[in-house]
């Protein structure tokens, strides 16, 4: 990911051709995200909502979309799923609700389909929707998000439920130590989603640049193993934005990754310029 | 391109090399290190209204019923309680339902039946038969469900079932199988076929496959009357009166402890031969404990599963009981189509410490294992002719455990029977409705044929070397 923060016009336009390094323009994948069944036509940016289960997860989903919502199912799979939309100030923004789970390593199907989203389908934002009175257990999910993916913003749901109990989380000091944003809500009482959509588009429109949280390990054989793995990624795929984690997948023996390598689906996930989407020859494969 | 795949190649073949430098446990630690920074993390942002650690009555419950030391002793403990009230509480209804639907009703229904001037082939073959097995399923089976089903569900309810999986699951991942096997064998301790369906929570399918072949070898509510019975009678004969209810509830536990290091053992094998691979980790939540709510809990667990299991016990008892009384009537040439089958069964039955006669009852049973017993019992009353009052090809009734033990010492039984009846009775092939199951979930013949024949080979195997080691020993 590019660090240069540039201020533009929160307004982005998919058909104009977006320099390398632009922070405004929509960073998702659209060709991935078609053969994921998101169409973008009509929409500007696509937000993944992730989250362990009993998060509140369905009654965010619900608070910011309303009515605006139909289910269905994952391509090819039996999971369901949720998608609906929200404006924002000039955006139109799409967002997907993934299945709910407690980490995104082992291989359930659940996983599978929530990883594979935010991995291959590069949503501009993702929410990482936490209940703020099991953070510990929550941040597990939170931490292997952000692993994948730069761009995501924490919800702290259920802050009602915390202040009765007594707990008090300082969602500065998170924000800090995780590096993206952190918004208390009560989603059941609609309190603070101005502000969760407010820091949404912020992170989508580039105006909040994240610096996420890297989980590092304390031994070094697995340090050098993953710095081996990395500078050869990159080698293979330059400007591939999470070659890192790839790298641990690989080491962790995943095979849905040895085939996003072997089949060159891993290159595809370079930032894009918009010309190239067009001409991209949509595979409608299992994924 | 060319290029391309090259590197990709170049990529896989490093990371195969460094994942060997990096040990197996790579997963586990990775898994730790994202713990402790989720741990570390929330710790600096969180506060919790008083500075002390609030005594945190799930933790103290958690820290001892999963712990290294106390884990396993409290379960097979909590297990035993179980058992051993079902045993005790179990005697009398037992004896109570037998009295009014066996010694009162019979007579009653043949009354009838003569009143009505029903010939005596077609009565016999009606109440004998039919009603008879199916009186019999029906007071020895429904007070010990309707006792160990209800217990069962108020621990689960209770929320102690996830925390013997958590138990469970280091064994299970030594095993090579998934962790989540301790729920499906769970289910599976309720019905096989049940539990069958319940590794659809296993996504691997290699792992999926180990969970479903194993299953078997968790012992189902068929089979847990059988076990309750021959465990009171032989075993329970053995001591004292005053430790009977608790020495046979101890044997019933070890048997279903065997099941559970048995599927151990299998799923070790399968990993290590024909299905080898990784093993997948996962959350295993562990809900908050909650006081059960008894009443409902009863209510429920006698609606879905005791009334459940008793109305297939007894749609499998009425055609079985009618093929028993067909065969120990058909005679041909002065002998009974049973004694035939019987003394067909029999040298084999001698080789492995059983007889011919329960061969013969796991053969008619292969439809329902609730009815082995009664089927054992009336091929025995059939074969050695002991008056039982209703005569040959009746289904026998006893009222109380002398009553079974002078009937089993008739047919010739010893503990030896006994103990390889309660062996045979874990280590053979699943029901047909179970192995039916298997079919639809796994769509494989070939898996299906294993699943319902390796545990039957298995059987042989162990009963026969304990028959050899028994009469080496004890003459």
């Amino acid at each position: 990911m590019n660090d240069k923060k540039t201020i533009q016009s929160s307004v982005s336009n998919l058909q104009s051709p977006a320099a390398a390094g632009c922070t405004t323009c929509p960073a998702h994948n659209a060709g991935n995200l078609l053969k994921l069944g998101v169409d973008m036509t009509d929409w500007d940016y696509v937000v993944a909502l992730a989250g362990n289960p009993n998060t509140g997860k369905s009654t965010v989903f619900n608070a910011l979309t309303g009515l605006r919502q139909h289910t269905g199912n994952w391509p090819g799979k039996t999971v369901t799923r949720a998608e609906g939309g929200f404006s924002y100030g000039d955006n139109r923004f799409k967002i997907v609700d993934l299945p709910g789970t407690y980490s995104l390593l082992s291989t359930s199907l659940d996983e599978e389909v929530a990883r594979d989203f935010i991995l291959f389908g590069q949503p501009d934002v993702t929410i990482i929707v936490v209940d703020a009175t099991r953070l510990e257990r929550n941040l597990n999910l939170a931490l292997q998000v952000l692993e994948i993916t730069d761009r995501a913003v924490i919800c702290l749901n259920l802050i009602d439920e915390a202040r009765r109990h007594g707990i008090t989380v300082d969602e500065r000091r998170l924000a800090r130590d995780l590096g993206v944003p952190v918004v208390p809500t009560a989603a059941r009482q609609g309190e603070g989603l101005d502000a969760l959509l407010q820091a949404v588009s912020e992170v989508a429109t580039g105006q909040t640049v994240c610096k996420p949280h890297r989980v590092k390990s304390e031994s070094t054989a697995i340090q050098t193993a993953v710095e081996t793995l990395v500078a050869q990624i990159q080698e293979a795929f330059p400007g591939v934005p999470n070659a890192r984690w790839v790298a641990l997948r690989l080491l962790d023996g995943d095979e849905r990754l040895a085939d996003a390598i072997r089949s060159g689906e891993l290159g595809d996930l370079r930032r894009q310029e918009p010309e190239a989407k067009q001409d991209l020859v949509i595979h409608l494969e299992p994924v | 391109m060319t290029t391309d795949n090259l590197t990709s190649t170049d990529i896989l073949k490093t990371a195969e090399a460094l994942r060997w430098q990096i040990g197996r446990d790579f997963h586990d630690r990775l898994m730790e290190d994202i713990y402790t920074d989720a741990a570390r993390l929330a710790d600096r942002a969180v506060t919790r209204p008083d500075e002390k650690p609030r005594f945190d009555l799930d933790r103290t419950i958690d820290r001892i019923v999963t712990s290294r030391t106390w884990g396993f002793p409290l379960m097979i403990l909590l297990f035993t309680i179980v058992f051993w009230i079902t045993i005790v509480g179990a005697n009398y209804p037992s004896q109570f339902l037998s009295s009014i639907l066996i010694d009162k009703g019979v007579p009653f229904l043949h009354g009838i039946a003569n009143a009505i001037g029903l010939p005596t082939w077609l009565s016999g073959f009606v109440i004998n038969g039919m009603y008879l097995a199916t009186a019999w399923v029906v007071s020895v089976m429904l007070p010990p469900m309707a006792i160990f089903f209800p217990l069962f569900t108020l621990l689960e309810d209770f929320g102690y079932l996830p925390r013997v999986a958590f138990n469970l699951d280091n064994i299970f991942h030594k095993s090579g199988a998934h962790g989540k096997q301790a729920l499906s064998m769970m289910m599976g301790f309720g019905c096989n076929a049940a539990g069958v369906v319940a590794t659809r929570v296993i996504d691997s399918p290699r792992e999926r496959l180990i969970a479903i072949i194993t299953n078997n070898f968790a012992l189902c509510n068929g089979r847990w009357p059988t076990q309750i019975l021959i465990a009171t009678v032989f075993i329970g004969g053995l001591v004292p009166a005053y430790l009977a209810g608790i020495i046979s509830a101890l044997a019933v536990v070890g048997i279903a402890m065997l099941g559970v290091v048995l599927s151990f053992v299998v799923s070790w094998s399968l990993s290590r031969t024909v299905l080898r691979g990784e093993v997948s980790t996962f959350s295993l939540e562990l809900p908050p404990y909650r006081p059960p709510q008894v009443l409902r809990t009863i209510y429920t667990s006698l609606i879905d599963r005791t009334i459940y299991v008793l109305w297939r016990a007894i749609v499998f008892a009425l055609p079985a009981g009618a093929a028993i009384w067909l065969i120990a009537n058909i005679t041909i040439g002065g002998t009974s189509l049973a004694e035939y089958l019987v003394n067909f069964l029999n040298p084999l039955g001698i080789l492995i410490g059983l007889n011919g006669v329960i061969l013969l009852a796991y053969v008619v049973a292969i439809p329902a294992n609730e009815i082995v017993i009664p089927t054992v019992l009336m091929l025995t009353v059939l074969m050695t002719g002991v008056n039982a009052g209703a005569g040959a090809g009746v289904m026998f009734n006893a009222q109380s455990t002398s009553d079974y033990m002078s009937l089993f010492t008739a047919g010739g039984w010893t503990l030896l029977t006994a103990v390889n009846l309660m062996l045979f009775s874990l280590i053979h092939n699943p029901c047909s409705t179970t192995i039916y199951t298997i079919y639809k979930e796994t769509g494989d013949k070939k898996w299906t044929a294993v699943a319902a024949l390796l545990p039957l080979a298995m059987g042989f195997i162990v009963t026969f070397f304990v028959a050899q080691i028994w009469r080496l020993f004890a003459g």
